[in-house]
């Protein structure tokens, strides 16, 4: 039932509605865009692991895998030189969702810190398989020759319309993963996060719908991994690692645990210092590492608690 | 590959694996009768490294850098413990996560602020320089040697101060059930304390160790957390028996592994593919042993909250 | 126990020969007890009898080491908690499961929900769902808590989490309602309000009632099994019960070991 929105809702929708002004106003420049594509492909990465976090308690150290997973897609489909989203799409969608089906089949079973730990074992393989692929890069990483085709044409060459686009699969992500925890389905997660007892005492087996849920979050993350190949036009194993894996989850206790809105706006606020906070000091970790102390500490339930928000 | 060198392997494995031990004894601890993850013990360690290597340079002695790098490293863990981590026992995982990577950041730059980011290197204290002979024409560092026995020695007292006193009743008791402990009256604060401060001092103590060894440089700690938390994951949370013996388990087949691998790899390819293939399946090979574990005994080895 | 013939085929849940061992103690000893449509059977025992232990091999939460759980005609022995849920066995707990950050309206919903089809529906929102807030505000009127629908579940005074436990019970539409201490921890008022309500569910429900409350127990059950050290050591009318001298040893034995 509609309660009307809350302030943290508002506040990411005034936001992305900046974002969807900014280049008609001014900040039309290279490096903005860059800052821009940047950060709205993080918060829907972000959000697809809000989705699995918050929704249905599976806090996974291992989601950058499956957002590399969709890199990497990109980056061998264009070494063969098929470069077209027609068949990109698909091969990363599949290539991700039977990554995280493979994995989630197995860490799915485990529960807290076991899962956790498990998560980051599978983020870890899938980093060393890429540093061994010489063929595509290895430990130095593979650029594209060009970024991907849509049905033929250079689109996603334009600047403009790659920063649409990425607003564009933002508000798909949000709007998805919303749905998705207001229908039967996230009930049944939800009520399974909290209680996995009175979930089975009333008849739901757990394990389906959580492997479901973790597939359907690594297949968002490999999404904004193949924007992220073409934002960058460079794919690294980095990319798959457990400290990116834990940047992400770094935005969406930032942005407040359980608030799908909060993933977004602690996605923003987090590539944001990761922007300025250099330009400061070469020691800015110094100064990033208290602020997140005191963020923890003091912003009890991140930036939507803050806000007014609770958990739901 | 030789017997010689095949020991060799095996006694570096062990070597890691009684170092991973003193660090994982202490997380194991911590997260067992606290709850408290800390992703900040790999810095204990670092800064053991550090505080042994810094104290050894302005003394001109390795034994009175270790002397003097132990109390400082409790000592930090205490002001950790004091300034940042007890405002966090009762908050969820994942918050405690985020806090104590802001830890591990601040402190990696600090290391690399104060000392730089090139390795500083530790000499071999005179009196273990040298080897000692196992087989005829193979040579086994004596410092090494001396790792491993100071290790075990630690290991056993640990055993002993856990299984045989009273405050280790009370510290076991506390991991399987820190309520319980707690509504007995005693001390729970005090009790986390010394916990906390004692694993803090392991993970230093490692660290001092560490250092001629390993080369010590910002961000060292990392790696080694990673495994000692594959170590505790796989022994079983809360269990000092099941650290240890995982991070025998872990030592052995990371240090055999890399070593063995590529070997195996070149039955089946060519050496350049063998040696990358190799690689990279030894690095995954302690993720696969904690996966296949975790498979058959969810909980680890040798859980400490009950089966 | 082809003799009891009738009894057997009136029974809805038949517990046969069930055992369970920890280590070396006996937990549960050959236990058999049958609960047919329409009647409230108690369970009661001295602490320690192993009652909850009893209670979790009906509901599927601890698998027996020998014996057979047959509902509706069915083996159920190997079946897992959702299963036999799904088939009809809906139970309580004594330490109340409720989905604290639930709406009271929602805990009851998601039963309801668990009945009514498949779950992996993912475009509508559950909370319109008419037919499933429908169930739930029936459930939750049967119990009294109509008012509560719309309170954050984990805000619910202890007698109406109680409460909240059977409208999820009866939201999921049982065969037999397996109740644990329902009453435990109850104040007067709210013991009286739910002894009202378990004699009204008394007529479309086979009720297993675990309890404590003996004046409870003796208002409202048809026959009374008494569990002490694992066994069944006197079944029958209250009338029988009251009067068994065994069953009084079980009890007063009991209060007179020291402490």
């Amino acid at each position: 039932m509609p309660r009307g929105l809350k302030l943290d809702t508002l506040l990411t929708l005034l936001v992305l509605l900046a974002l969807a002004a900014a280049p008609l106003l001014g900040f039309g420049a290279n490096h903005y865009m860059t800052l821009f594509a940047r950060m709205m492909i993080f918060a829907a990465a972000a959000l697809s692991l809000s989705f699995l976090v918050g929704g249905a308690g599976l806090a996974s150290l291992g989601h950058a895998a499956a957002m590399g997973v969709g890199a990497y897609a990109v980056a061998i489909l264009d070494a063969h030189r098929v470069t077209d989203m027609t068949t990109v799409l698909p091969v990363a969608i599949l290539a991700s969702a039977l990554f995280s089906l493979l994995t989630g089949a197995i860490a799915v079973r485990t529960e807290g810190v076991n899962f956790i730990m498990i998560t980051l074992a599978f983020g870890q393989m899938a980093f060393f398989t890429a540093s061994s692929l010489s063929a595509y890069g290895g430990d130095d990483g593979y650029t594209l020759y060009d970024r991907t085709e849509l049905l033929g044409s250079r689109l996603l060459e334009s600047r403009l319309f790659f920063h649409y686009l990425c607003l564009g699969f933002l508000l798909f992500c949000w709007g998805m993963c919303a749905m998705l925890l207001a229908s039967r389905f996230g009930r049944v997660l939800r009520a399974t996060r909290e209680n996995a007892l009175r979930a089975q005492a009333v008849g739901f087996a757990p394990y389906p719908y959580r492997l479901l849920a973790y597939v359907i979050g690594g297949t968002l993350a490999g999404l904004a991994g193949v924007l992220f190949a073409n934002a960058s036009e460079f794919i690294a194993p980095a990319y798959m690692g457990w400290q990116r894996s834990g940047e992400l989850i770094f935005m969406v206790i930032l942005g407040g645990l359980g608030r799908l809105s909060g993933a977004i706006l602690g996605a923003i606020v987090f590539v944001l210092l990761e922007t300025w906070l250099p330009n400061i000091t070469t020691h800015w970790k110094m100064i990033f590492g208290p602020i997140l102390i005191l963020a923890v500490i003091f912003m009890r339930g991140g930036l939507s608690g803050v806000l007014g928000a609770r958990r739901g | 590959m030789s017997t010689g060198l095949f020991l060799v392997q095996v006694l570096n494995g062990l070597q890691l694996g009684i170092l991973l031990f003193l660090v994982a004894a202490g997380l194991t601890l911590v997260f067992g009768v606290m709850d408290f993850i800390n992703l900040a013990h790999g810095v204990q360690y670092m800064l053991g490294a550090y505080l042994g290597a810094a104290l050894a340079a302005a003394t001109g002695s390795f034994w009175l850098g270790l002397l003097l790098a132990l109390p400082a490293a409790l000592f930090f863990g205490l002001l950790l413990e004091v300034l940042i981590f007890r405002h966090l026992y009762d908050r969820d995982h994942l918050s405690q996560v985020l806090a104590t990577f802001g830890v591990i950041l601040f402190l990696n730059q600090a290391m690399k602020a104060i000392w730089g980011a090139a390795p500083l290197q530790v000499p071999v204290p005179a009196l273990l320089e040298g080897g000692v002979v196992l087989m005829p024409g193979l040579q086994y560092p004596l410092y090494r040697i001396a790792v491993l026995i100071a290790g075990l020695l630690t290991g056993l007292g640990l055993w002993f101060l856990v299984e045989r006193t009273r405050i280790g009743m009370l510290v076991r008791a506390g991991a399987t059930n820190a309520a319980m402990v707690s509504a007995l009256g005693v001390d729970i604060r005090r009790l986390f304390m010394l916990v906390f401060a004692f694993g803090a001092m392991l993970a230093g103590f490692a660290g001092v160790l560490a250092g001629p060894i390993f080369s010590v440089e910002p961000g060292m700690g990392d790696h080694v957390l990673i495994l000692a938390f594959v170590v505790i994951v796989i022994g079983g949370i809360g269990s000092i028996r099941g650290a240890f013996i995982a991070a025998l388990i872990i030592g052995v087949t990371d240090t055999l592994g890399k070593s063995l691998m590529p070997d195996l790899m070149r039955l089946f390819l060519d050496p350049s593919a063998a040696r990358q293939t190799g690689a990279a399946l030894a690095s995954m090979l302690i993720y696969i042993a904690m996966a296949a574990i975790l498979a058959f005994r969810p909980r680890g080895l040798f859980p400490a909250k009950g089966g | 126990m082809g003799f009891w013939g009738r009894a057997v085929a009136e029974a809805l849940l038949s517990i046969q020969g069930l055992r369970k061992h920890y280590g070396g103690l006996a937990v549960t000893n050959d236990v058999s007890l049958d609960v047919r449509p329409g009647e409230i059977h108690a369970l009661i025992g001295p602490n320690g009898a192993g009652k909850t232990t009893l209670i979790h091999q009906i509901s599927g939460t601890v698998t027996p080491d020998a014996g057979r759980v047959v509902f509706a005609d069915a083996d159920i022995t190997r079946l897992s908690l959702p299963r036999r849920v799904q088939a009809g066995l809906a139970r309580s707990f004594q330490i109340t499961s409720i989905i604290a950050g639930f709406s009271v309206l929602e805990n009851v919903a998601l039963a309801a929900q668990a009945k009514s089809g498949s779950s992996f529906r993912f475009f509508r929102p559950a909370a319109r769902e008419e037919k499933l807030n429908a169930t739930a505000r029936n459930a939750l009127a049967e119990v009294g808590l109509a008012e509560r629908a719309n309170a954050i579940a984990g805000a619910l005074s202890h007698g109406e989490k109680r409460a909240l436990e059977i409208a999820i019970a009866l939201a999921s539409a049982p065969r037999l309602l397996l109740l644990d201490e329902p009453l435990a921890g109850a104040g007067p008022e709210e013991t009286e309000k739910l002894i009202a309500l378990l004699r009204r569910l008394k007529a479309r429900y086979a009720i297993l009632l675990v309890e404590h409350d003996m004046q409870a127990v003796f208002a409202l059950a048809d026959r009374i099994s008494v569990l002490a050290e694992g066994r069944i050591i006197a079944s029958g009318s209250t009338a029988e019960i009251r009067a068994s001298a065994e069953v009084r040893a079980a009890y007063l034995g009991d209060e007179d070991l020291p402490c």
